[in-house]
């Protein structure tokens, strides 16, 4: 059924921190391969050694430069993946039934032997998280890595999602975000999360973390400053007498 | 976004074969025999045409009968239920016509009002996404429901309609074209919103996730150039209204009605082309494409 539900018991999600990412790519390579690897249908490669390489990828990540009014430019790397939305759009559009949000997690999926892959679940979307694989001609996404973070056969460390267990930096947290208790909410709440495109009322699970204010230099003193002071104010010998001579031109 | 040709020819020919189908179930003209199986067999090619030529950019069009099952929420879904309870009900109210010289006044009301919703649903489709500010407007299924019933007046030789009908199809198309021409930037959405960090200064997209292209880039970030854009609305305009309403102006013959048609196909299919062509994506933001 791709009426949304009212009230997920739970709201899992992933908290992404863009202060402390480093942008090394390996959430991307770690997805890739897991859900490549397990459930539903693998992300596909077109011409991977070729001219022109593309493929599936459920998690991709940009880098953007954010220009202040004043002071240096910011590098941002900006990891992007489904923020299993409360209020999906992807879902309500689906004609098949395919995509649906489960009630007892919140964990927006696709049901592939529905798919009748029409791609307007890919146009209800503003983030870009749902791609048509080329080979399958059906709509992938993220599961929020559910074959994991359930999953009984792997050690308690490795139940989240494979790009927060992989990340190097910390960057990512995975977590109940309807829990107001859960760490997750209370990182959010400390760092000012924020959603993604408030303004299209999707209404995301997923949190960003802004990246903290730089350190200021104008409590900084240095002692050894004064010593690189220029000495002589006034040109002296040769050069003196040369800038005289230009001066009177 | 990426124009795909099965759902240009589709929202075309179906248009004007559903506004055909809604015009004869409606009664205009009140045909029997040869002649009206000779009308709903043309209804019947164009909208039937159509609805074969949207299943062509499927990724599985064996698994086409599942989408019958979710109208309560999807306008996709709710398009394939009319069109069929459309055809359906139109078959019935044409064989009525053909085989027994009668015109069941009630089967074939319900038969036009089914069609022009099948018409109506198809709008709905993209008036209803946020994520394409150029589509997101009443004025949409407006366009929609007004080309199909002009073209359908056209093909059903109802020319005083025509008459009007066309000269209001292309206001609505001119409207349409001004409207989306600045919803992009009136819908408020930027890279600022897109990726959070508006607030802290100027975003630019400074590295794409891959070098290469993906699907999102294929299908969301086509544009036009400014100066085809203008050239082809001409082109559409010209051969989409002006010419056919010439055409109808002038004393009525089977060859100048033609001409009408085919060039009113080709002037919506052009409009039709841009629709997609010019429609712009919010995915584009993240990409720095817009």
């Amino acid at each position: 059924m791709t009426s949304l539900p009212a009230k997920t018991e739970k709201k899992l999600g992933l908290v992404i921190d863009l202060d402390t990412c480093v942008g090394c790519h390996a959430c991307v390579v770690a997805c890739k391969g897991w859900n490549t690897e397990n459930y539903g249908a693998p992300l596909s490669d077109q011409e991977p050694y070729g001219a022109d390489p593309s493929g599936t990828f459920l998690n991709r990540v940009h880098s953007y430069e954010v220009q202040p009014e004043a002071g240096a430019a910011q590098l941002v790397h900006f990891p992007k993946s489904c923020l299993h939305c409360e209020d999906a759009p992807c879902v309500t559009v689906c004609p098949t039934g395919a995509s649906y949000k489960r009630v007892e997690d919140g964990i927006v999926l696709v049901n592939e032997s529905d798919c009748i892959g029409c791609g307007l679940c890919a146009w209800a979307c503003p983030y870009g998280a749902r791609e048509m694989d080329a080979a399958e001609g059906v709509m992938k996404k993220c599961t929020l890595c559910v074959d994991r973070i359930y999953n009984e056969n792997l050690p308690e460390v490795d139940r989240t999602p494979a790009c927060v267990r992989t990340c190097p930096a910390g960057a990512r947290h995975f977590g109940d975000l309807g829990d107001a208790e859960s760490d997750v909410s209370k990182l959010v709440a400390a760092r000012g999360g924020m959603d993604l495109m408030p303004e299209q009322g999707t209404k995301p699970v997923n949190k960003y973390l802004p990246p903290r204010e730089k350190d200021g230099m104008e409590e900084m003193v240095d002692v050894l400053a004064p010593y690189l002071q220029p000495v002589a104010d006034e040109a002296k010998g040769f050069i003196g007498w040369l800038d005289r001579v230009l001066e009177k031109f | 976004m990426h124009p795909a040709p099965s759902v240009i020819l589709f929202t075309t020919f179906s248009g004007l074969g559903f506004g055909l189908l809604a015009w004869l179930g409606l009664g205009f003209p009140a045909v029997t025999g040869w002649v009206a199986f000779a009308f709903f067999a043309i209804g019947y090619a164009l909208a039937v045409g159509g609805l074969l030529a949207s299943t062509f950019h499927l990724g599985h069009p064996e698994r086409a009968m599942k989408a019958f099952s979710q109208w309560r929420s999807s306008w996709l879904s709710r398009e394939g239920v009319a069109s069929v309870a459309a055809l359906l009900m139109m078959a019935l109210y044409g064989a009525g016509a053909v085989f027994w010289g009668e015109h069941w006044r009630l089967i074939g009301l319900l038969g036009a009002v089914l069609s022009l919703g099948t018409v109506f649903c198809t709008a709905m489709i993209y008036a209803q996404l946020a994520t394409v500010p150029r589509w997101q407007t009443m004025l949409t299924p407006a366009l929609f429901l007004a080309i199909s019933v002009a073209g359908g007046a056209l093909l059903a030789g109802e020319i005083k309609a025509a008459m009007l009908l066309f000269p209001l199809a292309a206001a609505l198309q001119v409207a349409w074209w001004i409207r989306g021409d600045g919803a992009f930037a009136k819908s408020g959405t930027t890279l600022g919103t897109a990726t959070g960090l508006g607030g802290r200064g100027a975003v630019r997209a400074f590295e794409p996730p891959h070098t290469g292209t993906n699907y999102l880039l294929r299908e969301f970030a086509f544009q036009v150039g400014r100066k085809h854009a203008t050239k082809l609305r001409s082109m559409a305009m010209l051969l989409g209204y002006v010419l056919p309403f010439c055409l109808i102006v002038m004393p009525f013959a089977h060859v100048l009605a033609a001409v009408a048609v085919v060039s009113h196909l080709a002037g919506v299919a052009a409009s039709r082309w841009l629709f997609f062509a010019e429609a712009e994506h919010v995915v584009g933001l993240y990409y720095g494409k817009r």
